[in-house]
């Protein structure tokens, strides 16, 4: 595949670069796992497979060999030779075939999953780009996308997962830092999205969450999804791109069930947190893993 | 009874303890303080934790140790038990050699542009803050925060700064910072809120060498001041 616009940022994605957090390496990885999951599944790629991950729109491409592939995530309503391309589907294209997006609809990023999966060069176990550690870079016009071989082409489709900005939480590590009203001004009133967010974090500007004393303490250990006060009172949602240690107290943690929400989360958009169980929030998981794809060729 | 409740208050809470991180991780809290001896045992409790099934990666930091695991393969409260067993077996002693790492550093100007508010925050001059920060010698107790970036004990107890209200988007490659009672390098560009004070033309991190880290946990650092000739003289070398 032949890059003609990448947008304003399209990065190949895996599923993270596990294992090297105690040296300080962000995991990175597709920042919506749900999506990046499904996007393999309706290929029936290795479930590692790296993707594009293309942030609010805009690439266009034109692919050089016959292949199979599968939109997900953010709608960026992606035309082939002009034609619309379901979501949640897999299709085939052909040499010469042309790919566009336009400005997402909905949602923030967008999965563009190739058959086989797309090859890259695979530093400390991953594909994932990050580009800030010195590890790859966005895709620019003229680059060419290589994919490895790929299973062959079954028209599947999947069920669209729901996105609402309702953000359910845990208790986090640091909860104690703050006060009483602190936390209840976190729980209760609306945080919108800023246009400081990023793959490192998804930042909030809203009332202010009082603390008890310093919000700053001893770094340790950030966790995905970790939502941390900075010392101006805002929550910041660390994402896959995020620092694996840091010095601001957190105040609670994105159940994972709701990370994909987070993802696709863009400036503007307003969030609500709501406190709920570590029980409910492994059956919540558990329901989102089940999630799967429905193979048309069976039927 | 009133005295009694003051003294169960001040205790505060009790250590070692856990902290939930969501519903995939945990912190394993000993103390709340920057020690070599806290530092020690989470170093220990990490070790001793190695290649249980569930446990997908931990992060040793300063007096924690952050554990992320597989909740449908080794849950919460398994976790928590196994924790438990392994605290209360004798503590592994893990050192390894410490190698003693000299980083140069040109302190103030452009290159340090809080050094100032440090010097009034501590109620020193600048040349007094240079001079104390490049006194003491720096234990290495963790890497976090980004690759490679190393953070420190040893820093002098007036120099302790408080980060930035607001953290800059984009801090130079190289930037040496004050936060708290803590020290240390930027070894790459990042948004952060630590007080500069310096920068170091040493590359401390470069990910296209195959040992991309010139130093490891346990290792020593020690800053030494050059001025901006010698700098540039540095930055300039392959």
């Amino acid at each position: 595949m032949k890059i003609i616009n990448p947008g304003p940022l399209t990065t190949i994605q895996d599923a993270g670069r596990h294992g090297y957090m105690a040296m300080g390496f962000p995991v990175s990885g597709a920042a919506d796992p749900i999506a990046y999951r499904i996007a393999n599944m309706l290929l029936g790629n290795d479930p590692g497979a790296a993707v594009l991950e293309i942030t609010l729109g805009g690439l266009s491409a034109i692919f050089e060999e016959h292949t199979v592939i599968a939109f997900t995530g953010a709608d960026m309503a992606p035309t082939v030779n002009g034609k619309a391309v379901p979501l949640y589907t897999s299709r085939e294209v052909h040499p010469g075939d042309k790919l566009s997006t336009s400005f997402a609809a909905t949602g923030c990023r967008a999965y563009l999953a190739i058959g086989g999966g797309i090859d890259a060069p695979i530093v400390m176990g991953s594909r994932s780009v990050n580009h800030k550690c010195g590890i790859g870079s966005k895709l620019a016009a003229d680059d060419h996308v290589t994919v490895l071989p790929g299973a062959p082409f079954r028209a599947r489709r999947a069920t669209v997962p729901e996105y609402d900005h309702t953000v359910r939480v845990i208790r986090g590590p640091q909860a104690d830092c703050f006060t009483k009203d602190g936390m209840k001004t976190f729980l209760n009133s609306e945080y919108a999205v800023t246009p400081f967010s990023d793959r490192m974090g998804c930042r909030f500007l809203g009332k202010t969450v009082s603390t008890v004393g310093s919000a700053d303490i001893i770094s340790d250990g950030i966790p995905l999804g970790g939502i941390q006060i900075a010392s101006d009172g805002q929550p910041i949602i660390m994402l896959a791109d995020r620092q694996t240690t840091g010095g601001y107290a957190k105040i609670a943690t994105v159940i994972t069930a709701d990370l994909p929400k987070v993802a696709q989360l863009r400036p503007g958009d307003k969030v609500r947190f709501r406190a709920v169980s570590l029980g409910e929030a492994l059956n919540l998981w558990k329901e989102q893993l089940k999630l799967g794809v429905i193979d048309e060729s069976i039927q | 009874m009133l005295n009694f409740l003051r003294r169960l208050i001040e205790r505060g809470p009790s250590w070692p303890r856990l902290l939930d991180c969501g519903d995939r991780a945990l912190t394993v809290e000993f103390g709340n303080a920057v020690d070599p001896e806290l530092n020690q045992r989470v170093r220990a409790l990490d070790h001793a934790l190695k290649g249980i099934p569930g446990i997908v990666e931990t992060i040793p930091t300063f007096r924690s140790l952050f554990i992320e695991y597989d909740p449908f393969t080794i849950s919460r409260d398994q976790l928590s038990k196994l924790i438990t067993a392994r605290l209360n077996q004798p503590e592994a002693n893990a050192r390894g050699n410490e190698k003693i790492i000299d980083i140069p550093v040109c302190y103030g100007g452009e290159f340090g542009p809080d050094l100032a508010d440090v010097a009034a925050n501590a109620g020193l001059s600048e040349a007094e803050v240079i001079e104390r920060h490049s006194r003491n010698n720096y234990p290495i107790y963790m890497l976090g925060f980004m690759p490679g970036f190393a953070y420190l004990g040893g820093l002098d107890p007036q120099l302790n700064t408080p980060r930035l209200k607001t953290p800059r988007q984009e801090i130079p490659a190289g930037s040496v910072g004050i936060a708290g009672m803590q020290t240390g390098i930027y070894p790459l560009k990042s948004p952060g809120g630590w007080r500069l004070i310096g920068r170091t033309p040493v590359k401390v991190y470069d990910p296209s060498s195959p040992n991309p880290f010139l130093y490891a946990a346990g290792d020593v650092i020690r800053f030494r001041p050059i001025d901006a000739a010698e700098y540039r003289r540095m930055e300039a070398l392959p």
